[in-house]
């Protein structure tokens, strides 16, 4: 504040002339006024740009992608107790990089699940993310990055993941068996919405790692 | 000085006090006696050409006053004992120098869509004349200038030169190597090959295992649930635009405040004692403002 302003001047001191256009009860001087709208407008003119660029940057977050369903192949193409490698696409419109592997199989009694039901696996490593096998004298998924050994089922048996491999959704029409979104698993293949490699499932840590509004919820059952 | 008469005169060093050279051109003691000879066309020419580069700097010069800022921060003092290890900062920036030159270059040819990034790599390589030597130096300059850096700040930090009053610098340079680190991670999917694309889904995956933010934080790293088209074009423009500005910013403040600070002297070098006492008026501040007396 300017101390001009202030009418009673210290003891002693010679009052100094009150600045051109005071009025009593004004509450800041021209100049003070002007500084704030002068800041005040460069913040605005700021924000107009730096908040749509950061909107911009930060919107695919909040975006789901539209629910794709693709043929993989006949009902009569899968067995019970061994998978079949498909390649589908998950993302579109960018080529072989949007494309993803399941290992598909039907479901075993000898494990305890339905036969009617068409499971689908996928090969994206619970570690960090890198591409797992399907080797079938072991009966194992196992991960060429770190070491990764996965179970029949895709339960962790050896090596850094986290969780089980994660799942695709499954639907049979005319004939046909179709992969849809992603799901994730907990170490007792409850579904869960999907999670990025490298997140635990389950308890707290589905707090821990809050689910993201990309991902689609889980099948329900 | 014979040096000396190369640069041009706004940049040479300027004289202490009582070695002025006003001398020089003294004018004869008696013009109407001995006038002094008229110089030919020719020589009068290459006077003119051999003053040229001097005259252009005194115009920039005198609508500037940049010669003082740049005498000063050429001619400025450096500590006794400074050593080949003071130049690892000077090596990050050339290597950063490097970085930035070639990969203009690169950026000539390559595209950045998912489909064709690899081909417009290979066809850098192979077909483009000496484009596997200028892809080559930025793939190879991207590791010497993180392991420059890293150097640099050994040096810094062995020598004790991030204490005051040094300490924003060393803050400035923990943020210059954050963003190296980062330009090398963004760098390394460009070109879209099997070990840059699992490469980059292990590293955003390794960002996601952060608890609560992790998750949003790789969302927006790939711009979206899975590495795809829009995470190229993502990791190019801040690879490209991005951190080259904040890095060119940065090292722009980082060799302001080593200008204007002076660097440290090796710990292992003492300041001395004035052997005589000295009117204040008289004492030099010394390269370090360590008291050291004036050179006599
Ligand atoms: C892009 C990376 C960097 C560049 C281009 C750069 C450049 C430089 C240059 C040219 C100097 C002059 C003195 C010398 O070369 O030793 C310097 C000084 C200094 N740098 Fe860096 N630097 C970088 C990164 C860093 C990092 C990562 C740190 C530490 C975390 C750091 C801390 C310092 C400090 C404390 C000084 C002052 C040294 C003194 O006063 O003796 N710099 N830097
Ligand atoms: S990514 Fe599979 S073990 Fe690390």
């Amino acid at each position: 504040m300017d101390k001009r302003n202030e009418p009673e001047a210290a003891a002693g001191e010679r009052p100094k002339p009150l600045p051109r256009g005071y009025f009593e009860g004004e509450s800041m001087t021209r100049r003070h006024a002007f500084t704030i709208a002068a800041q005040g407008i460069g913040g605005l003119a700021g924000a107009a740009i730096v908040l749509p660029a950061v909107g911009f940057a930060i919107a695919p977050i909040f975006e789901r992608g539209k629910e794709r369903w693709e043929a993989v192949g006949p009902l009569d193409d899968f067995v019970e107790d061994t998978y079949r490698q498909v390649v589908f696409t998950e993302t579109q419109g960018i080529g072989d990089a949007g494309k993803t592997t399941a290992y598909v199989r039907k479901g075993s009694k000898q494990l305890g699940e339905d036969p009617r039901e068409i499971i689908a696996v996928s090969n994206r490593c619970a570690h960090l993310g890198c591409p797992v096998r399907f080797v079938e004298a072991a009966g194992n998924f196992i991960c060429p990055c770190h070491g990764g050994v996965y179970d029949f089922v895709g339960k962790v048996i050896g090596g850094p993941p986290v969780r089980p491999l994660d799942r695709f959704q499954t639907r049979i029409r005319n004939g046909q068996v179709e992969l849809g979104p992603r799901y994730s698993v907990t170490s007792q293949l409850e579904p869960v919405r999907a999670r990025d490699p490298g997140e635990f499932t389950g308890g707290i840590w589905e707090y821990l790692y809050p689910p993201r509004p990309s991902t689609f919820p889980p099948p329900s059952g | 000085m014979k040096l000396d008469s190369l640069i041009p005169a706004p940049l040479r060093k300027p004289a202490k006090p009582g070695e002025g050279n006003g001398s020089k051109n003294a004018a004869p003691a008696d013009l109407k006696t001995s006038p002094p000879e008229r110089p030919s066309d020719t020589e009068r020419l290459t006077d003119k050409a051999k003053d040229a580069p001097a005259d252009v700097l005194a115009w920039v010069d005198q609508r500037t006053a940049a010669s003082g800022f740049l005498t000063g921060m050429l001619y400025r003092k450096v500590p006794k004992g400074t050593n080949w290890f003071y130049t690892l900062g000077s090596a990050a920036l050339f290597a950063f120098i490097v970085q930035a030159v070639t990969g203009v270059f690169l950026a000539m040819f390559y595209t950045p869509s998912p489909t064709e990034a690899y081909a417009s790599i290979s066809h850098i390589n192979n077909d483009v004349f000496l484009g596997q030597f200028v892809h080559g130096m930025h793939k190879w300059g991207s590791s010497l200038m993180v392991i420059l850096i890293f150097l640099h700040m050994g040096r810094t930090f062995f020598f004790g030169a991030y204490k005051y009053p040094r300490e924003l610098n060393w803050v400035i340079g923990v943020v210059l190597l954050i963003l190296t680190m980062t330009m090398a991670f963004t760098g390394y999917l460009l070109p879209f090959d099997q070990r840059s694309f699992w490469a980059s889904v292990v590293g955003i995956n390794i960002n996601g295992t952060g608890p609560v933010v992790g998750p949003y934080l790789s969302d927006f790293l790939r711009a979206g649930p899975e590495l795809g088209a829009t995470t190229l074009s993502r990791f190019y423009a801040i690879h490209m635009l991005l951190l080259p500005g904040a890095i060119i910013a940065l090292i722009g403040a980082h060799l302001y405040l080593v200008v204007k600070l002076g660097t440290t002297a090796p710990p292992w070098v003492r300041a001395e004692k004035p052997k005589i006492a000295a009117p204040v008026s008289q004492l030099d501040a010394g390269a370090e403002g360590n008291g050291a007396p004036p050179p006599r």
